[in-house]
């Protein structure tokens, strides 16, 4: 079988599980396409995953209430021993990529991470990845008899439901006791769209000018339109805006239908978190500024005075 | 306690990167110890100056060139280096093999390293090190205390940022913002060079790749380029629009 860890937040499976299930489908791997959903009171999350899997395992407990790296490894690891997976994909979230390399170590596999393309050849399976800062794409190889892949958000198309919905199985786990303590939590939530789901993406840098210009442009534009809200480093590091936030080598990677930069200069660190959107759209005064260079769609001019134009124009 | 830092190379951002035939070629550009590397050499400094650190040791697997890097390490203040010497390039759940290793063999308690590398972008080492070793990992850290025998710090997630509470040996991988990494002074520079670099033989620890690399090429988007003057706000927001609706299809 090919096991697909499920992603989930809030009751609701998350898109990159719908990709990875693309990744699965389109892979040429062997074997009925078994997603894994982990977490406590996952029904609702079990059921949309059946639409698009040929069978669900639910490992439904209050073990798994919260995310260890350790607790998550030892269960996809005992299911994929049990099922005899070919093939294990786990999503390039943080806590994905966090855990990924354990479930691989502790099966004895190769693993592949943060996979854009994913090709049975034989036994083995090719995979596409980005790397040096993204500007590469590059081909590489595993092959044995299981293989650990992580999926990068973005890079594949959701599923949608193919035939009937599959048939739900509840497991049971042995897990390990977690040995970290977590002391206190700080949910950066933003009552937008989350950047990893969202269809157009406005992003705010330095020459947005202060923390209150932010709020009002980068905000009032994405509110107006839908989007979510990125940020550059700079603006990070000066403390105008959350981590959260931050798109880039460090941050977050997007791809979405279309990326706004606002007041954003496009240093290669930045570039390398947005510059596979499918339309980049630049508002930059200066006209050298390598934003530009990537752009679709560029005006040279001052964001304090473009901005509030497109934010009315917009709202009618 | 001792800390075991792990270095690599890579290449200067700003460096331009070409393809020679299937793999990227390094030829000619500038190499750097890596900026997270920098994070963790520098935490374990720190560490030192508030909990009872009995050696700081710096450990590069990679081709003859990462001497530099261990170098850098050195001069920064790291007490001795490891070279593990190889042109062959491991994928981080092999190279894992060759730190738990060196972790035993060293009494090691605690491993700092770059969350992600910049270049290869694995994010996997520390985890499958960990994994390895048997120990708890804290991945994208950005604040660091240790107090005997306990870890405690802060670190990012998914969603936000987490407290932490763990005991030692633990691995954990620096994020930005955990601290800022000194220069190496010119005394501190000239010290390094008398400094213990031992070179060790690859062969000695029973590892090959489980990744083969079959190609690498850059692939570069066309863009529109499409460039509207901002001279009449108004009329360049009216444009803008326009195409974003009609012509890119993007916004109803
Ligand atoms: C290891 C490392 C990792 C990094 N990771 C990231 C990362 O994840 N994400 C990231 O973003 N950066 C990252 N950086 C930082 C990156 O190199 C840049 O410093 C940063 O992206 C710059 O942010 P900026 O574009 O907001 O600011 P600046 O580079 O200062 O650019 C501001 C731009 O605004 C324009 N401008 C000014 N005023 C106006 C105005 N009124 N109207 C219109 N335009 C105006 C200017 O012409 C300029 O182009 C990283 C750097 C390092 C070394
Ligand atoms: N060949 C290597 N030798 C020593 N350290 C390495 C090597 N490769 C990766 N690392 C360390 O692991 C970190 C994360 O790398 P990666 O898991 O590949 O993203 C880097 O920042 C380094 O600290």
């Amino acid at each position: 079988m090919i096991l697909v860890v499920a992603e989930h937040t809030g009751g609701k499976l998350a898109k990159a599980t719908l990709e990875m299930v693309t990744a699965a489908r389109d892979s040429g791997r062997e074997g009925p396409i078994t997603l894994l959903v982990l977490g406590q009171d996952v029904a609702g999350v079990a059921t949309e995953a059946a639409a698009v899997a040929d069978q669900v395992l639910v490992g439904d407990l209050p073990a798994l209430a919260q995310y260890n790296p350790e607790v998550w490894a030892a269960a996809v690891t005992q299911i994929a021993k049990e099922g005899e997976a070919s093939t294990v994909l786990i999503g390039g979230s943080r806590s994905g990529r966090e855990y990924a390399p354990r479930v691989a170590v502790k099966l004895d596999a190769p693993y592949l991470e943060d996979v854009i393309k994913l090709t049975a050849s034989g036994e083995a399976l090719q995979a596409q990845r980005y790397t040096y800062l993204a500007r590469v794409t590059e081909t590489v190889e595993a092959s044995g008899p299981i293989i650990v892949a992580s999926v990068k958000p973005g890079g594949f198309a959701p599923a949608a439901p193919a035939g009937a919905a599959g048939e739900q199985y509840d497991i049971e786990l042995e897990l390990p006791t977690p040995r970290t303590e977590v002391t206190g939590k700080n949910v950066e939530k933003t009552s937008r769209v989350a950047l990893s789901e969202a269809e157009v993406i406005v992003t705010g840098g330095r020459g947005v000018g202060s923390p209150e210009n932010f709020a009002q442009y980068v905000e009032g534009l994405a509110d107006n339109i839908g989007a979510g809200v990125g940020a550059t480093r700079a603006v990070v590091d000066a403390g105008w805006r959350p981590y959260a936030e931050q798109v880039g080598q460090t941050g977050k990677t997007v791809q979405p239908k279309a990326y706004i930069a606002l007041g954003v200069s496009g240093a290669v660190q930045h570039l390398s978190g947005m510059g596979k959107s499918k339309n980049i759209i630049a508002i930059n005064k200066d006209a050298e500024a390598p934003i530009f260079k990537v752009a679709d769609y560029g005006i040279v001019g001052d964001v304090n005075l473009i901005v509030p134009a497109l934010i009315a124009a917009s709202k009618k | 306690m001792k800390i075991l830092t792990l270095v690599r190379q890579v290449p200067d951002a700003e460096a331009r990167v070409k393809v020679s035939g299937d793999r990227v070629d390094l030829d000619g550009t500038t190499l750097v110890i890596d900026g997270m590397d920098e994070y963790g050499v520098e935490e374990a400094l720190r560490l030192r100056e508030s909990a009872n650190v009995e050696e700081i040791v710096a450990l590069a697997i990679g081709p003859k060139k990462v001497e530099d890097a261990l170098r850098t390490a050195l001069a920064m203040g790291v007490d001795r280096a490891i070279h593990i010497e190889t042109d062959e390039r491991f994928d981080a759940v092999s190279l894992s093999k060759i730190v738990a290793q060196v972790a035993g063999s060293e009494g090691t308690d605690l491993i700092l390293l770059g969350g992600q590398e910049a270049d290869w972008d694995s994010q996997a080492l520390g985890a499958a090190s960990a994994e390895r070793l048997g120990w708890p990992q804290l991945t994208w850290t950005n604040e660091l205390k240790v107090d005997g025998d306990t870890l405690t710090g802060r670190h990012d997630v998914d969603d936000g940022n987490e407290g932490f509470k763990v005991s030692l040996p633990a691995v954990v991988t620096a994020q930005q913002g955990l601290n800022e990494p000194r220069y190496p002074t010119l005394p501190n520079i000239m010290k390094a060079k008398k400094k213990e670099l031992r070179k060790d033989d690859l062969g000695g620890y029973n590892v090959q790749p489980s990744v083969k690399y079959l190609g690498a090429e850059i692939q570069t988007r066309a863009r529109l380029n499409k460039m509207i003057d901002g001279k009449d706000p108004q009329a360049a927001a009216e444009q803008l629009l326009e195409l974003l609706r009609n012509e890119a299809k993007v916004l109803a």
